[in-house]
């Protein structure tokens, strides 16, 4: 089980490879729409590759309420528990 | 008791020939914000689209499948009077009866050929291509005509920006007929009605109904105004097409991806045996998605005619097949896969011989 610290990395390391956004600009207050400029289905790629990488399961109706890095990692690091 | 007789089956089938119709009209990015606040380059980056077409007020349903059918039909150097099947794929024909196939069959010459309508939205051609090739394997027909049209335009909002904005107008035919060889590969095809709601209508038509009675009827969440809660100044009578984007993206791309990697499973066919991949023109996202998820060698042509056409739904995979083999005559003979996906929720996949 990841700790919160590995899941904001491994996160920053998925939103690199859909966006080219640097992994140090993921940060827990960013927002991803406002801040991170990450579109809806940039998002849910993100999402999927969270999912299989943390072994969990976001459904499709808990992603409008992952609005900031921060949302993100509690859903994951409760969701892993 | 007297041994009843069953039809001689045919061993193979296969597409024999193709045909489309594409409308002049052509709408491009720019014309649709004039419709919705949005710009080219937002839409291009989000969709892959730069134009659709869309047909003119005074073409219907039955004249794009007439132009199209005839075309696949001089294709495959087949008359109309040997067809033993037409089957319409369409949700813009504006009747819901009878059907567009009857009328279809009729205008070609192919009457008495038993002739329906379904309706698997986008996933309609591949769902007919499935139809097709068991009747003719069947030894029900020796040659089927399958078309997917829609005239999307009919059906859509301008105003509102979960699809419209995406859609296109056009046609699409195939001939499928008895082969010496296999030319169609099992059909990988299903539903998942949980998801019914992702990609709908407005509202029912018995609605337009309660209206014209005086009736009060529960209005849709499509047609409320998120900020009152009340009836949306916009709202039509008229049912258009809504869809969740990002439930339809995350479906397409990688549960459909998995049916696609059956199809080929199903067929005894790896990816290095394909020479085209034809999804369903979506969105060139999914299409890019779904060819990463499968793992396609980049010498797999993927058919990308989304970029002009927009999203023409049933018509779709034909459309692109067509275009796919203008510009790249040597894949005539080879393989390609192809799958349509979209509102039921339901998808069908199948590998197939080019013509």
């Amino acid at each position: 089980m990841a700790s919160k610290e590995e899941i904001l990395t491994g996160l920053a390391e998925i939103v690199n490879e859909e966006t080219g956004l640097e992994t140090e600009a993921v940060q827990l207050d960013k927002s991803f729409t406002d801040d991170l400029d990450i579109d809806s289905i940039s998002m849910m790629t993100i999402v999927v590759n969270a999912e299989e990488k943390f072994d969990v399961t976001i459904p499709d109706e808990e992603v409008k309420n992952l609005k900031t890095v921060e949302d993100a990692v509690n859903f994951i690091d409760n969701a892993q528990a | 008791m007297v041994t009843l007789k069953q039809n001689q089956t045919n061993a193979h089938s296969r597409i024999l020939g193709l045909g489309i119709y594409r409308p002049d009209v052509v709408v491009t990015n720019d014309d649709v914000c004039q419709w919705i606040e949005s710009s080219d380059e937002w839409i291009q980056q989000r969709t892959g689209i730069k134009t659709r077409h869309r047909a003119a007020e005074d073409v219907d349903v039955l004249d794009m499948s007439e132009h199209a059918a005839r075309e696949a039909l001089a294709a495959a150097g087949v008359e109309a009077s040997q067809l033993g099947g037409v089957i319409v794929s369409t949700i813009s024909f504006p009747y819901l009866t009878p059907s567009a196939a009857a009328a279809l069959a009729h205008r070609l010459g192919a009457t008495p050929a038993p002739a329906f309508d379904i309706s698997a939205a986008c996933a309609g051609y591949c769902y007919g291509i499935a139809q097709a090739d068991a009747l003719v394997r069947s030894g029900a027909a020796d040659y089927v005509l399958v078309v997917g049209v829609e005239k999307l335009s009919d059906v859509i909002d301008n105003s509102e920006r979960s699809i419209s904005f995406l859609l296109g107008d056009g046609a699409g035919a195939a001939v499928v007929g008895r082969s010496e060889t296999p030319g169609i590969g099992p059909s990988v095809w299903g539903s998942d009605g949980s998801k019914w709601e992702a990609i709908r209508m407005t509202h029912p038509l018995t609605d337009i109904r309660a209206v014209e009675q005086g009736r009060e009827r529960t209005p849709s969440p499509d047609l409320l105004d998120p900020e009152t809660g009340g009836m949306r100044e916009d709202a039509t009578l008229w049912p258009t097409l809504r869809q969740d984007g990002q439930t339809v993206f995350r479906w397409a791309s990688w549960e459909v991806a998995k049916r696609a990697q059956e199809a080929m499973d199903v067929a005894g066919v790896s990816p290095e045996d394909l020479s085209a991949f034809i999804p369903h023109q979506a969105n060139m996202r999914i299409i890019d998605q779904m060819a990463k998820t499968l793992k396609l060698p980049e010498s797999v042509v993927i058919a990308r005619d989304i970029a002009d056409s927009g999203n023409t739904s049933a018509a779709s995979v034909p459309l692109a097949t067509h275009r796919l083999l203008s510009e790249h005559p040597e894949l005539s003979g080879k393989l390609a896969l192809q799958i349509g996906f979209g509102a039921g929720l339901v998808y069908g996949a199948q590998v197939v011989v080019l013509p």
